[in-house]
């Protein structure tokens, strides 16, 4: 027997994994982490225009404080071994969006002798973001997209990378 | 000032320590004793007919093949709106050159780069610390014959390209 549309108006059905999930995913605190130009666009991103607090998605000056952390613009090596550390300060769950094609590869700089050629040899990343630099449009879009990868996620269940840690 | 009579203001007190001068390029330079590269710059800041209150910019170049380091410090005065360049050379295999931060602070981080990047160590720099590379790298990265290490503390330093 189907319950929908069998309560009364005011009452909706979910699952205790969905509703988690958009409880989460409506609240993406991010954390300030601009490293080059991208961060420019980063905070257009934030700004009245773009306005991406309409998904619950709100900067944060602390890792400890911030479910996603935005990587945006050039990471050189020096950077790369505080970012894996910021990243640990971050309570799980947490997220990582790879902001700009430096972030992504190294970009412009892929060959310099100081860049770390991409963050995902730091840190895992969900969504990659590309462009140089990503207008607010394409962070936006990255940011529902990370929203997406939320939604599929369970947590009744234990998670395969919560077994990896433990 | 012309760049001819700057030089020959330097020529008249420091003889023996300006080795060549070049009035014709751009940037008229002077190549000057590394050791008395100090003495120099103050010589040029104190002057009343001189002036040189600011130091532009200072860089280094490896001549790997002529087997020396080349600091070049580009001068310039506010106040006569004239300019020059030093070029101070430093032995390859072990550089070192007084540190004319006590004469322009603004050679602290400026000198910092050129330890950094080529490994030219400035006497009497109250800070000679690595500026832009990671405090723990190994070799300086502007050297003609550096080469880029493999990894960096686990961090491989290649990427496959897709477009190859």
């Amino acid at each position: 027997m189907s319950l929908v549309n069998s309560f009364s108006q005011g009452v909706v059905t979910t699952t205790a994994d969905q509703f988690l999930n958009w409880t989460r995913k409506s609240s993406v605190w991010w954390m300030l982490f601009g490293l080059a130009c991208c961060a420019i666009e980063l905070m257009q991103t934030q700004g009245p225009r773009s306005d991406v607090d309409r998904f619950g998605a709100a900067p944060r000056a602390s890792p400890r404080q911030s479910d996603l952390m935005v990587v945006a613009g050039t990471l050189t090596l020096k950077m790369a071994l505080r970012t894996k550390v910021l990243y640990d300060q971050m309570p799980e769950p947490r997220y990582v969006i790879s902001m700009g094609a430096c972030a992504s590869c190294g970009g412009l700089f892929q060959l310099a002798y100081s860049v770390c050629d991409g963050v995902d040899k730091v840190i895992p990343v969900d969504v990659y973001v590309p462009g140089c630099p990503p207008r607010p449009e394409a962070l936006t879009e990255g940011i529902l997209k990370l929203q997406e990868k939320m939604m599929t996620e369970t947590w009744l269940v234990k998670r395969p990378t919560v077994e990896a840690h433990a | 000032m012309e760049a001819a009579e700057i030089h020959a203001a330097l020529r008249d007190k420091f003889s023996d320590k300006i080795s060549a001068t070049d009035e014709a390029a751009k940037d008229p330079s002077a190549v000057v004793d590394g050791a008395a590269i100090r003495e120099i710059c103050a010589f040029l800041r104190d002057d009343e007919r001189l002036r040189f209150d600011v130091l532009n910019n200072q860089t280094g170049v490896d001549y790997k093949a002529e087997g020396y380091i080349e600091v070049v410090y580009h001068l310039y005065s506010y106040e006569y709106r004239h300019g020059v360049v030093l070029k101070a050379r430093a032995n390859r295999d072990e550089p070192v050159l007084p540190s004319v931060e006590e004469v322009w602070k603004a050679a602290n981080w400026l000198e910092r780069e050129i330890y950094d990047l080529l490994g030219v160590k400035f006497l009497d720099h109250t800070d000679l610390r690595r500026l832009l590379m990671p405090e723990d790298w190994v070799g300086y990265p502007l050297r003609k014959d550096f080469v880029e290490p493999e990894e960096y503390h686990g961090i491989s330093t290649t990427r496959e390209s897709l477009l190859r």
